[in-house]
């Protein structure tokens, strides 16, 4: 038995990121998975959303010190892996409800994923 | 083995291990194992422990914790490694945020290989801390209580 | 008011065999808040997937952890399969498909002795870890290991079943569902068991979407969501209707997951009977490129996971999102307002894998 389903990657812009989050949550989409990437140059965040069995990916491209507000206010669940991301990568996500402010996994070598190797 | 005189209870404990070796030393608890015919019980509680079986290759968090459930269970106790990683890091050895075997932190009396290690390898190595826990046993007797009868 | 007071609860907890610390903020015995506090395990395990090869990195992706080993495995290679436009071979899907479902009926017995425990029903946790050993026993017979047993790689799976295996598995699952029956009797009726987990934590569908709770947990509360219906390995050609229970209590998570056990007897059994023969692995050449998003259902629930390559021998990323990483938000909310008495249980109930989440 197969389920018809779709799974994309959006390149999204901040501008437009929050309003997507809003509409996502009103149209009923959970979070499933927040992750980043390094870049040459920043950071890139990708925001799985899912409804059913539909699965969209919003991918922020940011810069090393620029500042991505939290999910948490729509999506409280968000606040494990916007900590996670922000303690081992070094992104700043700003006003996480629950901010353990990089004391989540309590490392001993501060943001391990922001340089390669 | 020589005859056991006393019921050890064991202490299990999971420093940063992948859970592989803790499924299997709780297995070794259980009717096809059955280590509990040594007379050994799974206790929670180190202040009631003999035997401290351990997994996994320590963190700098958990680091503590295996310092302080060592301290807390009365002499004389032994120590077995479960894995390979808790052995020398195994696997996990090169993550930045693993420290390496048990005995960089406590001493260790017995190391058990394998990942995971199996049942009897891990049963294999608690009969083994049963003698070297004898031992100390005697050696603790015969300094401490030189004048008892 | 009544008096507050904060009680700490682990890292070292005789329920759970993992450590995971939470503090407890109670009003005289009912907890209003709990603050997790985690990385005790956490190894860093994704950063090694810049340094190892990655075909030697499916061995790393199996250690993420040891009860859900053969799905992470699986997850990692069909991510780096799908980047690679590698075709796996009809009869490897099968094979993994049997593999996963043994893995399903393997965790959930655990965690059933595991649940047993925590009650204080000792004769029952030894009842599921006894018929447990069964299906160890399969997985050691085809494979050569217990728990970890490395049997994936890109391009399809190392080892093969002849018809005289796939006959013997059949037959072990006919014997254990006969088993099960007692053993889920004194889960399902029994009235002190019931008394425990009847009302225990309950999560509506709302709030467990808003939450984001997967697996088993989610279909407890009546959401009929499997992420095995997607259609990976061989499940598109395999029967299969996720179990679901409408009271989302503790009770409703133990049912769920007794009557999956079931229905990976089922699927062992179709699967069995359908495989088709071939070869079980392709020759995987060149480097992947590219990234892609795979969803798989673990034991515990979906888990997700995320590959990211440049086109040389070291992935640039190796994202895992786990089950119990979205289970423990929805696990917090159900903690508010219970007795502090059934702490342990109700954090069994999610059947949490701090090994996965932390990695």
């Amino acid at each position: 038995m197969k389920m018809e389903s779709s799974n994309t990657i959006e390149p999204i812009t901040m501008a437009q990121f929050m309003p997507q989050v809003i509409r996502f949550k009103m149209d009923g989409w959970r979070v499933v998975q927040i992750c980043a990437a390094r870049l040459p140059e920043g950071y890139e965040l990708s925001y799985s959303f899912a409804k059913s069995y539909d699965m969209r990916t919003l991918r922020l491209t940011v810069a090393t010190d620029e500042t991505v507000p939290s999910i948490t206010q729509m999506y409280p669940g968000a606040f494990l892996q916007e900590n996670e991301t922000a303690e081992l990568f070094g992104v700043k996500i700003e006003s996480i409800q629950a901010d353990y402010h990089d004391k989540l996994y309590r490392i001993a070598r501060p943001t391990p994923f922001k340089e390669k190797g | 083995m020589k005859k056991l005189a006393k019921s050890p209870w064991l202490l299990h404990y999971d420093a940063s291990s992948c859970n592989g070796c803790d499924i299997e030393v709780l297995a070794c608890t259980t009717p096809k194992y059955d280590i509990e015919r040594f007379g050994i019980i799974n206790t929670g509680d180190p202040f009631q422990a003999d035997i401290l079986l351990i997994t996994g290759g320590v963190n700098s968090q958990c680091e503590q914790v295996v310092k302080q459930l060592y301290e807390q269970m009365p002499n004389p106790k032994v120590v077995v490694a479960v894995g390979i990683c808790a052995c020398t890091g195994g696997v996990f050895k090169d993550c930045y945020n693993i420290k390496g075997g048990i005995d960089t932190v406590i001493p260790v009396d017995v190391y058990v290989p394998g990942c995971a290690a199996r049942p009897q390898a891990i049963i294999d190595g608690v009969v083994k801390a049963l003698e070297i826990l004898e031992e100390k046993r005697q050696g603790y007797r015969e300094h401490a209580g030189k004048g008892e009868s | 008011m009544a008096k507050r007071s904060i009680v700490p609860f682990g890292p070292q907890h005789p329920v759970l065999p993992e450590p995971v610390h939470l503090d407890l903020v109670l009003e005289d015995e009912v907890v209003v808040e709990a603050v997790p506090s985690i990385g005790f395990v956490h190894r860093g395990l994704e950063k090694l997937v810049e340094t190892k090869d990655f075909k030697e990195y499916v061995y790393i992706a199996e250690r993420v952890c040891g009860i859900c080993s053969f799905g992470h495995g699986l997850g990692y290679c069909q991510t780096v399969e799908k980047i690679m436009n590698v075709e796996v071979p009809p009869r490897a899907r099968y094979l993994r498909t049997i593999w996963m479902e043994m893995s399903r009926v393997h965790s959930h017995l655990l965690w059933l002795g595991l649940l047993a425990d925590a009650m204080g029903f000792e004769s029952l946790f030894m009842e599921s870890w006894k018929l447990r050993e069964k299906i160890l026993d399969m997985f050691d017979a085809t494979t050569g290991g217990r728990v970890i047993f490395s049997v994936n790689c890109i391009g399809g799976v190392l080892k093969d079943m002849d018809d005289a295996m796939l006959k013997a598995i059949t037959d072990t699952c006919a014997e254990m569902e006969k088993e099960l029956k007692p053993i889920a009797r004194a889960f399902l009726r029994d009235l002190t068991v019931g008394s425990r987990l009847h009302g225990l934590g309950v999560l509506s569908a709302e709030q467990a979407n808003l939450m984001g709770a997967v697996g088993p947990m989610l279909r407890a509360s009546g959401v009929a969501y499997d992420t095995r219906l997607l259609g990976y390995a061989a499940y598109d050609e395999l029967e299969l209707e996720p179990v679901t229970a409408a009271e989302g209590d503790s009770f409703a998570r133990c049912e769920v997951r007794i009557k999956e056990i079931g229905q990976s007897f089922d699927l062992i059994r179709q699967a069995a009977a359908k495989i088709p023969a071939g070869p079980i692995a392709v020759p995987v050449k060149g480097f992947p490129q590219g990234e892609y998003f795979t969803r798989i259902e673990q034991p515990r629930g979906e888990a997700i996971y995320y590959v990211k390559a440049n086109g040389t021998k070291f992935i640039d990323r190796f994202r895992l999102r786990t089950p119990t990483t979205s289970n423990i938000p929805p696990m917090l909310d159900m903690l508010k307002g219970c007795q502090l008495a059934d702490v342990p249980l109700l954090i069994l109930t999610i059947d949490p894998c701090i090994s996965c989440t932390e990695r």
